[in-house]
């Protein structure tokens, strides 16, 4: 208790005109634990990492990491990949959460479970059981071998294909949800009127479902796009070492080669890129929104 | 704008929701140019027969036929009904132009023609100059405005008004009213108007279809469910009313289950069971006369408003013309004509 309200006054009304520094400091009290966890274990970590790359009092490690082709090659291969990840999980996100949303409540809660089980479960868990399907001598090549399908099996472990398929699936639910709920927000009353007013299915969703949908689109979008540029786990399990992306040439540079300020430098440009990305999606989103 | 008014009959519908009858054999005739309104409480079945119309809902029986063509089963996009939704449910996304054309886009109409038949629309609702705001730029009346524009520019063959004027405050609301009757009657458009609100119905419609728990109560002109209300239902419904029953002891002549007698002028047989409207405002002088203790008076500027305790437990509401409020627990003397009474 203040020295203010010893004397059993009670405190005066904070002035909403005049809300200066000291309001500011009191509705930021609340957050305080959660800032000096923030501050503990994430902005420290990341600046003294930061710090590594510099340590010797050059750039040399940042023109090493965007000067070689050789890393200019990862960053593209990963802005490949993460680009590749996130058009299909829109084309395959898209439909599932415009679905699960428009379903009845049955149906809708059946799709959630299978949409939202795998988001439970470990990514390694998850990685792993595509190891299994995936394989040269894996669940779905043996099936489509005894189908008669094909004769020789197909390479979809320790590529490109096995790396997209387990992100895929991995992030699917990051762009399932936004849509889920920007077509849960949409007024049933708008598609009602424009049934009404002679609109066909078709219209009806390139006309009102898909712009009035598109923040949530966008949204996923983002995320999963994000979330891909830094990806590890399963690139680096399903790609076996052939696929290189960032995080797993930073995660080489730390336990192979030992070079810390080189890996800390590639996880500067990361940061900075993944940065970039979301402040260029949150711009475009609030254009998106102006009146 | 072209007028292709058309005729609707509905008949025999029925729509059940699980344990619920929404629609309990619906049967209804709207003439071409016609302003019918359905007025009903909340859960009344009001909004379901829209529907049914509309094409939203499908009923598990009886027909909708315009024109003499049964739609029951047509979807709602090739019945061309122009409907206004009880929020406007107009595209947020698109300008006030578009939102208008989009009916005329929907039927592929050409460029100019939409252009030219969206700004008649929006001059038709005193709209001129807005094309190019977004709906959530407007005010609550210009958004109504908006989404009549928008139900009517394809020349409906129906319009269908689902408490429209429910979330604007009054004096817009009066204004609406007005506004849809001139525009209504300008283009000869069959409409059905859906309320709650017994005031509106009657300064809007040709006729009420009075509806209660998924049945029509009463289809009439507005003096005529004012004045000759069917039953207790739309006697009580609409307007403000004084309703008792008894039987008819001699010609003339009703004795109240009170035990009061009244003198009717209706000829209703002796020995039946009715009910008798005394509306409060017909209540001056007359050969019915009343004498009770004055238990509320309110004071409502055009006129005042007396609750009565009279003998025998009958309560009488009474509206008498301004002046000064009788004092409470003082007793007056009102009564009314044999002829101001309904009986029903």
């Amino acid at each position: 208790m203040s020295s203010r309200t010893a004397g059993g006054l009670p405190p005066p009304l904070p002035s909403p005109v005049r809300r200066g520094r000291a309001g500011w400091g009191r509705a930021a009290l609340p957050a305080l634990p959660a800032l000096v966890l923030l501050f503990a274990f994430f902005l420290f970590p990341v600046v003294r990492m930061l710090g590594f790359s510099i340590e010797d009092g050059s750039l040399d490690w940042y023109a090493k990491a965007l000067g070689e082709e050789l890393y200019l090659r990862v960053f593209w291969n990963t802005f490949e990949i993460a680009l590749l990840v996130t058009v299909i999980c829109l084309l395959v996100g898209y439909p599932l959460g415009f679905l699960i949303a428009t379903t009845t409540p049955g149906w809708a809660t059946l799709g959630f479970i299978f949409v939202l089980l795998p988001l439970w479960t470990s990514v390694l868990v998850r990685t792993y059981a595509w190891m299994v399907l995936l394989g040269r001598n894996g669940v779905f090549n043996r099936w489509l071998i005894e189908a008669g399908v094909i004769a020789d099996p197909i390479p979809m472990l320790n590529n490109f294909t096995g790396v997209l398929i387990g992100m895929v699936h991995v992030l699917l639910p990051y762009m399932v949800l936004p849509v889920y709920g920007a077509v849960r927000r949409l007024d049933p009353a708008l598609v009602a009127a424009a049934e009404g007013l002679g609109a066909s299915s078709w219209s009806i969703f390139w006309r009102i479902y898909l712009p009035l949908t598109l923040p949530g689109i966008f949204a996923g979008a983002t995320i999963v796009f994000v979330l891909s540029l830094g990806f590890f786990i399963t690139p680096a399990l399903l790609g076996g070492g052939k696929v290189m992306m960032l995080a797993v040439l930073i995660e080489q540079q730390i336990h192979q080669t030992l070079n810390w300020p080189f890996a800390a430098a590639l996880s500067a440009v990361l940061l900075a890129l993944t940065l970039g990305v979301y402040s260029l999606a949150q711009a475009f989103t609030r254009q998106e929104a102006r009146p | 704008m072209a007028s292709r008014s058309a005729d609707l009959r509905v008949e025999g519908l029925v729509k059940r929701f699980g344990e619920v009858v929404a629609l309990d054999g619906v049967s209804l005739d709207i003439a071409s140019g016609e302003l019918l309104t359905i007025l009903g409480p909340s859960g009344s079945g009001k909004t379901t027969l829209l529907k049914v119309v509309a094409g939203f809902e499908t009923p598990d029986a009886g027909s909708v036929r315009v024109d003499g063509t049964d739609i029951t089963t047509l979807p709602p996009a090739r019945r061309d009904i122009g409907m206004v939704f009880q929020n406007y449910a107009l595209f947020p996304h698109l300008t006030v132009a578009r939102n208008v054309a989009f009916p005329l886009e929907m039927r592929n109409v050409g460029k100019a023609e939409i252009e030219r038949r969206v700004a008649e629309a929006l001059e038709l609702v005193e709209l001129e100059g807005y094309g190019r705001r977004l709906p959530r730029q407007l005010s609550g009346g210009q958004q109504q405005r908006v989404a009549l524009a928008r139900a009517i520019v394809f020349n409906p063959r129906l319009l269908l008004l689902d408490e429209p004027f429910g979330a604007l405050d009054r004096k817009l609301r009066e204004t609406m009213q007005l506004e849809v009757r001139r525009l209504q009657r300008r283009l000869g458009l069959t409409t059905i108007f859906i309320t709650h609100d017994q005031e509106e119905a009657l300064v809007l419609s040709d006729r009420i279809a009075v509806m209660n728990k998924g049945s029509i109560e009463q289809v009439a002109s507005t003096t005529e469910i004012y004045e000759r209300p069917a039953n207790d239902f739309v006697a009580d419904f609409v307007g403000e009313s004084n309703i008792f029953h008894g039987t008819v002891t001699e010609v003339g002549s009703v004795t109240l289950d009170s035990g009061r007698r009244l003198l009717i002028a209706h000829p209703a047989s002796v020995g039946s069971r009715v009910g008798v409207l005394m509306r409060p405002e017909r209540f001056g002088r007359g050969a019915n006369s009343f004498n009770g203790e004055v238990k509320e008076a309110v004071y409502l500027g055009s006129s005042i408003k007396l609750r009565l305790a009279c003998d025998a437990g009958m309560e009488l509401i009474v509206r008498q013309p301004s002046g000064a409020l009788p004092a409470i627990g003082s007793r007056i003397s009102v009564g009314i004509e044999p002829e101001s009474i309904h009986v029903f």
